[in-house]
């Protein structure tokens, strides 16, 4: 392991799969959403519609995975920095625009990999760095 | 309401919504308890939780009225703004340290937002 890094082993991986956690039910609870207003989702302003849209199956499934997303990403600002947080979670940018890639038949220009590469640069590169830097230094 | 008002309204909120919930979380410290009634009591009993949630739905309500008056593509460089905004602001209110390589990633993640937007 890189002895420059100050965090233990432990609270890295607990840190990797809260990351995985927080990035995959943004990502599907987006994607729910999405898929639920594409898909019998029509909200014209009246309650009515408003309430028939939040009872969409699609819709309920989005809600319940962004409010586990809320939950998670909480519990991770817990112990990491909001400044490793941040970027570590934006590659959830790319999956979702994958995601619409497959599923939902939208284009991607060859910029938009670029971007995309970018973002997985920065992510790891920022994974890389030590979780917190604000706390538990001297362990 | 004009767009960049919106964009103002939604960085402004999502910017404070994430330093609330980051700074009550640290002061918190590390969640040790999953238990979801305990998790559910430790992360929202709080005042400032409870302020941070109200100003992210201030940023989801504003965010679909932009979507409302315009395209995707531009709405999503909006919030790579906050991206920015936000790891400044980590460095000078949470005394966060901002190493070089992270500031390079911050630096990468955010033109790849534009990019995506593009």
């Amino acid at each position: 392991m890189d002895s420059t890094n100050q965090t233990t082993p432990g609270l890295q991986a607990k840190t990797r799969l809260f990351s995985c956690i927080v990035v995959l039910t943004n990502v599907l609870g987006n994607f729910a959403l999405g898929w639920g207003m594409k898909h019998g989702g029509n909200m014209d302003g009246s309650a009515m519609s408003f309430v028939r849209v939040v009872f969409n199956p699609w819709v309920l499934l989005g809600i319940a995975l962004l409010a586990a997303w809320v939950l998670s990403r909480m519990a991770l600002l817990s112990w990491a920095d909001l400044s490793y947080v941040i970027p570590v979670t934006s590659i959830g940018f790319v999956l979702n625009a994958i995601m619409g890639y497959l599923f939902m038949g939208e284009q991607i220009s060859a910029l938009r990999w670029l971007g995309t590469l970018c973002i997985v640069g920065g992510t790891v590169i920022v994974g890389l760095t030590s979780v917190s830097t604000t706390t538990g230094v001297e362990k | 309401m004009n767009r960049w008002a919106l964009i103002t309204i939604i960085v402004g909120s999502t910017v404070a919504s994430d330093m609330l919930q980051s700074w009550q979380m640290k002061r918190h410290g590390e969640v040790t308890d999953f238990r979801v009634h305990r998790l559910l009591a430790t992360l929202l009993g709080k005042l400032p939780m409870i302020a941070s949630v109200f100003f992210l739905a201030v940023s989801f309500y504003a965010f679909l009225a932009l979507l409302q008056i315009s395209d995707l593509s531009f709405a999503v460089p909006a919030t790579a703004l906050s991206i920015a905004v936000e790891t400044i602001l980590a460095r000078l209110i949470l005394k966060e340290t901002v190493t070089p390589a992270r500031w390079t990633g911050v630096l990468l993640v955010t033109i790849g937002v534009w990019l995506l937007a593009l």
